[in-house]
């Protein structure tokens, strides 16, 4: 290879971990027996979430409690919701996944996927805040022409919110599958309706409440179990170490201290670093988490959030790096949690249910089947949160967007806005099951990658060029819009997991990356800047001249407050 | 906003501080943000076997602390924003405010 193409590969692994660690594919998965201990735990989970449905829906009378529950969560609650939004089932499962299998890897990759949120607090949140009201395409379409803007914003949208939609539902049904013994279909169809009921009936509210008990859940667990496992070790971190080097050495036949520093997780520094600047352009394009901003009552409530979420995203990977160590003590010598029959064919350690299984073998074997019932049902909860906020914004990107703004021209009336935003849902809802049923046996990996790409390429450069550079106009921003997404998609469409393993057009992929969101992305970003650039007519003259009054909101929040109001 | 007023408040004194504090502030913690977790990432590509070493004589290693450290770093400075914006800088903001009467 030429230094040229090295650089390109290497610049090119970029967003390529994204997938794996939103993952939505957990694979194929085997069907258990029907686990009745879980189901009695989500059952009481569902219980209380309708409860609160029912209880929010009474409070969801206008657009903006649809929307953005008022804008009247506290900063602290919004800050566990969007924590609740960003841990997903696979993170949970993915990175203590990893540190079982590799140690101090998982710790460094999960860090990457925290140093976004400081960044996103930094330059983004507080704009995000006073400029915008319901959606991102508020921001974007600020001081730029309302019908092409919001129309390519609110298609960008219902792009990302498909794929990671898909993937979700892909990724649900196998996993509870595994954890439930219930059939995939069931599994589908119930996430599915009830995503539907929350959204609907309890809107921004209901969606907000059920993240925040997920990860409330989910903390309490994963804390729960990180104690049990120090508690063996009388709390001694250098003892854990200690018996889990010997144990990891035992058991993968090898140099058990290995586990103890970084591996062979990053080949270069640019790979590391390319995935880092992923990770962050990702989260920060993507609707469902960028609609969190709205619903906080001021620029104040908003900073408090990230600042909440942080915290508890941070002490979240604390924990999940001592359940992997855990699971090397317990599960990983214990031949009820071990897959022989693989592991004689394979020669290498093999869990029972798949490689993620790890932290959920691990609960089993500290608090016994309550204990597993409960982080069962702990997984089911999360991807419910997950799939119900990406709903929301895919509902808003359709009511808010394209029929109030593009369609009723503006001048549409709030009841007939509400009553398009719960059609949407019902659509996406059955899209959702749908298409989760009909993809039952693909591979889906690549359409999380998929959703990250298209959010880096196509959301996040529109987003930062409106609210950083005064010369945007619309022109520049619908050429940055739409290349960046037609041109993410049609390249992640040339690798090779979506060319040779999903389609199966041939043996070799048509582009040698993984994923190649770095071209579209620094192409959409060209593309706002070169057709601002070159635009001389009247409107775009006026637009620039725009930019002064919307900086002067996004620094004040002159103008934002009230925004709620009603 | 009219355009006198948008003119007036870009000139506001205090709008002025404003804006560069604030812009100090973000970008001063964003650059220690990248500094830390870059220089974490230079470390383990280039300089695996210090993070190897062991800390105290035991099995933990320097690099445990070290990702603590990015990770606590991350809270940190999170707080250290929310406490400037939300106290000086808001009384600034609340200050200017007045003054334009908006």
């Amino acid at each position: 290879m030429n230094t040229m193409q090295k650089w390109g590969a290497l610049l090119l692994t970029f967003l390529s971990g994204t997938a794996m660690a939103a993952g939505g594919d957990l694979g194929q998965t085997v069907q258990q027996a029907t686990n009745w201990t879980a189901i009695a735990m989500f059952v009481i989970f569902v219980g209380l979430t309708l409860g609160i449905t029912k209880w929010a829906a009474g409070l969801t009378k206008s657009t903006s409690d649809f929307y953005t529950a008022g804008g009247g969560i506290s900063g602290f609650k919004n800050g566990l919701a969007i924590a609740g939004d960003f841990m997903s089932a696979a993170s949970f499962l993915g990175i203590s996944a990893m540190v079982f299998s590799k140690g101090y890897d998982g710790l460094l990759y999960s860090i990457g996927w925290l140093v976004g949120w400081p960044i996103m607090l930094f330059l983004i949140a507080e704009r995000l805040r006073n400029l915008g009201k319901y959606t991102f395409a508020d921001v974007a379409s600020f001081r730029l022409a309302r019908k092409p803007v919001r129309t390519m914003a609110a298609i960008n949208t219902l792009v990302v919110v498909s794929f990671y939609l898909i993937a979700q539902m892909v990724g649900a049904g196998q996993l509870i599958k595994l954890l439930f013994g219930l059939s995939y279909n069931t599994a589908v169809v119930i996430v599915g309706m009830l995503m539907m009921a929350y959204v609907m009936f309890g809107g921004m509210l209901a969606t907000t409440w059920v993240q925040i008990i997920k990860a409330v859940m989910l903390l309490g667990g994963a804390t729960f179990m990180a104690l049990m496992v120090l508690y063996h070790f009388d709390f001694s971190f250098d003892r854990m170490f200690g018996e889990a080097v010997r144990v990891y050495g035992e058991v993968n036949k090898t140099e058990g201290l290995k586990i103890m520093g970084p591996g062979t997780l990053f080949k270069s520094p640019i790979d590391a670093i390319s995935l880092g600047l992923a990770l962050m352009f990702g989260t920060a394009g993507l609707p469902h988490i960028l609609m969190r901003f709205f619903t906080v009552n001021n620029a104040k409530e908003a900073r408090k959030s990230v600042f909440v979420a942080t915290g508890f995203i941070g002490y979240f990977y604390m924990l999940t790096f001592i359940i992997g160590f855990g699971a090397i003590l317990f599960v990983a010598q214990n031949p009820q949690y071990l897959d022989a029959a693989k592991m004689a064919v394979t020669g290498k350690l093999e869990l029972r249910g798949g490689g993620n299984m790890a932290a959920v073998h691990l609960s089993h074997a500290l608090g016994g089947d309550l204990f597993l019932g409960f982080i069962s049902a702990v997984a089911f909860a999360t991807i419910l949160a997950v799939v119900a906020g990406l709903t929301l914004s895919g509902a808003s990107a359709l009511s808010h967007d394209l029929y109030a703004n593009v369609i009723a021209h503006g001048r549409s009336t709030e009841k007939m806005e509400m009553k398009v935003s719960r059609y949407a849902t019902i659509g996406l809802a059955v899209f959702a099951m749908l298409l989760g049923i009909i993809f039952e046996k693909q591979n889906v990996a690549f359409m999380v990658g998929l959703a990250f790409a298209v959010a880096a390429s196509a959301n996040f450069p529109v987003l930062v060029m409106s609210m950083f550079w005064s010369k945007l106009t619309t022109r520049g921003a619908v050429a940055g819009g739409v290349l960046g997404m037609v041109s993410s998609v049609l390249l992640i469409c040339l690798t090779k997991a979506v060319w040779v393993e999903t389609f199966h057009f041939g043996d070799e992929a048509p582009i040698p990356y993984q994923n190649p969101a770095m071209f579209s992305m620094m192409l959409s970003f060209f593309c706002c800047w070169f057709f601002s650039i070159t635009d001389n007519s009247a409107r775009a003259q006026k637009e620039r001249d725009l930019f002064d009054a919307q900086f002067i909101r996004s620094m004040t929040g002159i103008g934002a407050d009230g925004a709620h109001k009603h | 906003m009219k355009p006198n007023q948008i003119q007036e408040i870009l000139d506001h004194p205090h709008f002025k501080e404003l804006v560069h504090k604030k812009r100090v502030l973000s970008w001063t913690l964003a650059t220690l943000m990248w500094v830390i977790y870059f220089g974490y990432i230079l470390l383990v590509t280039f300089e695996p076997e210090w993070l190897h070493q062991s800390l105290s004589g035991g099995v933990t290693t320097v690099g445990i602390p070290m990702g603590i450290f990015v990770i606590l770093s991350a809270f940190i400075l999170c707080g250290i924003y929310v406490w400037r914006a939300n106290g000086k800088l808001d009384a600034l903001n609340k200050l200017l405010r007045d003054e334009v009467q908006l």
